[in-house]
């Protein structure tokens, strides 16, 4: 099972679930919700912050917050 | 008679609020502190009508009344608060029309509070190129409220909000949202035991960490019917809550917000692709470091010379109009010069705020965190406390001051603690000289020692400033809630007067604020220096010009006076010879010997001034703490120069030319008569290799700047940070020098 953490630059997924009591509740409120649209921006170097837009806010996260988000991928759209 | 009404605005990062703050309220805002915190206040008043005034209240911004920080607690206070005199009569909450969604959950949650609240949805302009079409009554009916569209930038909407304001007596406060859906039962008992209590209020108080005075949290805990609610199922709950209310604003949305995907231009995505890019992101970061660094460093010089000079010349100016006196000398040398020396740091304060305005309001600051995050962790600092430290090369004060960015409290002090590490240009002076005087020429791979040695400097500073950062991210224990989510808003071009506004603000809190305690402390130096209760002091004059009838001047001064005619007579010979015979040697003789009287006289006054200031206060507290310095390699002498520079890093060169009687300000000069100085216990220069390398030591780590002493003190709001700073910074800088003295010698 993926999470956040595992999406490369471009991908896009779906958020399943997440441990209430790890993610802050100020990200559910920026839109981190299960059934969101996640994408994958941009990956910092030493892969941590990563940078993605959830439900249209464009966030920066660390790494270890983002391992806590599983997702499911979509595939990415061949254009 | 005119009344007036309390309205806040309130509303997400990022949505242009405080460019709406600007339109309403114009230049008649104050921006203050909260009381007890550092948290800024900005307040202003805007005329509604002929008997109508608004004071409104530009509450900082925020994501929910769910607090995660400092800026966010103050929020909820205050509206939870209906005695505090801020309470609002109305509450504007002010979104961006691109993230309508998000910034409504914000909305929901203030008017789940009852109070009238209204909507301003902001950056109108730019719904037209994101392909955004709104309908506006059926939004208002949906939500229950009156909407204000704005464009800050085309100065669209302020009008109509302004009108709305006013009516703001029309305005529903029935709430969106009901509360006790997310755990009927518990709600119910909640209601049971405070009926008279709101229980959105109640469901805030029991989960924020918030003073709400009206019903206290234990009281509600021990009124409820059932055990206390555990942090996981109250957290359990936040996120029903959330979900709860985004199933609200989705129904909202759904028919009155569409947005047409195709016309969405992908312009943030193309200047991301760039802008956070591993290698462009970081060249172009550099570079813009490097642009500021050269405007703070380079640019500034020429305002703060001409700041310098006008002040010296009104200083002479002064003296030379009012009667020679006690209070003329306190006007002329304590005061003006105080007030000197805080407009002297305008020009620099003023470059780095333009600049970091502009990145603000640009939106790439945000880019800036997320590519220097990873780099600074390891040292307790976040993305932020990369600017303040780079422009703390240029000037400590103004780096201290860009702080404010910096949302964690612990990170903020640790940047602002650390941030007098680096090399500042106050101290490139002392540098210089010292390095002039003990660094031997000669070349390593090419560079020379003394280039190598202001390298080794610079890099010092910045490790210093490092290495205290992970130590006091290891001992200080302060709770920080704040946890790393940055929103990356899109690209803006920066509004002139919001950049004006910004500048024109750090500028007045820095004179206001710190400036007091500069002047006061400059003030308390001067008096030092130019006072005395000894005979010596009090009869300087006649005791120097009774030694100079008995042994003539110093030798140091007859070299000098000899190398200046010599000087004099090249520069006669070579003026007179092509031109004619007509001078006589009479006539040159007759100028030599004036010029001779006019050295003579000068040096006497260099000697007399010299004498005072060896007899001064100041003079007896270095004399008096030359057992403490004597370890490092120096003598009295330094020591009353490290004592006066303590206003400023720069003076230390100053105050040494006025010891060793050098009249002129010229470097050189000063740097052969230092170069004459004999150590006290032997016959070795007194600035050798050993006292130099701990005299530049010494200066590279110790808080030598009162400066920056008060604007810390401004920035942390208590004495016990910049206190705690000049010990350990003083102590630390103490030591390494003893070390290398000791080592070296």
């Amino acid at each position: 099972m993926g999470t956040v953490a595992d999406m490369k630059k471009g991908e896009k997924g779906i958020i399943k679930e997440f441990s209430e009591e790890l993610l802050p509740v100020k990200l559910m409120e920026l839109g981190c919700l299960p059934g969101n649209e996640i994408e994958m921006i941009q990956v910092a170097p030493l892969k941590d912050p990563i940078y993605i837009n959830v439900n249209g806010s464009h966030i920066a996260i660390r790494r270890s917050v983002a391992e806590q988000i599983a997702i499911d991928l979509q595939q990415a759209s061949q254009l | 008679m005119s009344q007036t009404i309390n309205v806040a605005l309130i509303g997400n990062p990022n949505t242009g609020k405080t460019s709406i703050f600007n339109q309403l309220t114009g230049l008649k805002q104050k921006v203050g502190n909260y009381p007890g915190i550092t948290v800024e206040k900005k307040e202003g008043i805007c005329k509604l009508s002929r008997n109508l005034k608004a004071h409104i209240l530009d509450l900082p911004g925020t994501y929910s009344l769910n607090t995660t920080s400092l800026d966010e607690s103050v929020v909820v206070e205050l509206l939870l608060n209906r005695n505090n005199k801020d309470f609002p009569d109305v509450a504007v909450v002010i979104t961006d029309v691109e993230n309508l969604k998000r910034n409504l959950l914000l909305f929901t949650q203030i008017k789940d509070l009852k109070i009238p609240t209204l909507l301003a949805i902001n950056m109108a302009d730019r719904m037209q190129r994101k392909g955004i079409e709104l309908n506006i009554p059926l939004l208002e009916e949906k939500l229950n409220t009156r909407i204000a569209l704005i464009s800050t930038r085309k100065g669209t909407g302020i009008d109509q909000l302004k009108e709305l304001i006013e009516d703001y007596k029309s305005l529903s406060s029935e709430s969106n949202v009901d509360i006790g859906r997310i755990e009927p039962k518990y709600f119910e008992s909640l209601k049971k035991a405070f009926p008279n209590e709101d229980l959105y209020k109640l469901w805030l108080v029991i989960t924020q960490d918030v003073n709400f005075t009206a019903v206290d949290k234990k009281e509600i805990e021990s009124k409820s019917s059932f055990a206390t609610k555990s942090k996981t199922d109250l957290k359990r709950l936040q996120h029903k809550e959330t979900i709860l209310r985004y199933q609200f604003i989705n129904n909202v949305l759904k028919e009155t917000y569409t947005v047409d995907l195709e016309a969405a231009t992908g312009f943030r995505a193309r200047l991301d692709k760039i802008l956070t890019h591993r290698v462009w992101g970081y060249l172009i970061f550099f570079f813009i470091l490097l642009v500021i660094f050269q405007a703070i460093y380079d640019w500034s010089q020429y305002p703060m010379d001409f700041i310098d000079e006008q002040f010296a010349a009104a200083s002479e100016w002064l003296k030379s109009t009012l009667p020679p006196g006690v209070f003329t000398n306190l006007l002329a040398e304590g005061i003006l010069a105080g007030i000197g020396g805080i407009v002297i740091f305008i020009p620099q304060i003023a470059f780095l705020f333009f600049f970091i305005a502009l990145l603000e309001e640009s939106g790439y600051m945000s880019r800036v965190v997320f590519l220097m995050d990873r780099l600074m962790r390891p040292f307790g600092l976040s993305g932020k406390s990369v600017v303040p430290l780079i422009s703390g090369t240029a000037c400590a004060i103004p780096a201290v001051m860009a702080t404010r960015n910096i949302e964690s409290w612990k990170e903020r002090l640790i940047t602002i603690l650390v941030t007098p590490f680096t090399t500042c240009s106050a101290r490139l002076p002392v540098y210089l000289i010292i390095i002039a005087l003990v660094i031997p020429d000669g070349r390593f791979l090419g560079l020379s020692y003394q280039a190598l040695t202001l390298m080794t400097l610079y890099l010092l500073g910045f490790a210093a400033a490092l290495l205290a950062a992970k130590v006091l991210h290891k001992i200080l224990k302060i709770k920080s809630r704040s946890f790393f989510v940055i929103e990356m808003p899109s690209y803006k071009l920066p509004l002139p007067k919001n950049v004006a506004y910004t500048v024109i603000e750090k500028t007045k809190s820095f004179v206001y604020g710190a400036g007091k305690i500069i002047l006061a402390i400059s003030i308390v130096l001067w008096f030092l220096g130019s006072n005395g209760s000894s005979y010596e002091f009090q009869n300087a004059e006649s005791i120097v010009k009774e030694r100079i009838q008995k042994e003539g001047l110093s030798p140091y001064s007859q070299n000098y006076i000899a190398a200046k005619l010599d000087e004099y007579r090249d520069l006669k010979r070579v003026s007179v010879i092509p031109q004619s015979n007509a001078v006589s040697i009479s006539a040159l003789q007759d100028s030599l010997r004036q010029q001779t009287v006019a050295l003579e006289e000068s040096a006497e006054q260099q000697e007399i001034a010299s004498y005072r200031l060896e007899h001064s206060y100041i003079g007896h507290i270095g004399k008096s703490i030359e057992p403490l310095v004597r370890p490092l390699g120096y003598d009295w002498k330094i020591g009353i120069a490290v004592l006066t520079s303590f206003a400023a890093r720069e003076v230390f060169v100053g105050t040494l030319a006025t010891i060793y009687s050098v009249g002129s300000d010229e470097e050189n000069t000063i740097k052969q008569r230092m170069a004459l100085e004999v150590h006290p216990s032997g016959k070795k220069p007194l600035f050798n290799l050993a006292s130099g390398i701990s005299l530049l030591l010494f200066y590279a780590f110790a808080m030598q700047c009162m400066s920056t002493l008060a604007i810390v003190k401004r920035e942390t709001n208590s004495w016990k940070w910049p206190l705690a700073q000049l010990g350990f910074m003083s102590v630390f800088a103490y030591l390494v020098a003893l070390i290398a003295y000791q080592f070296i010698k």
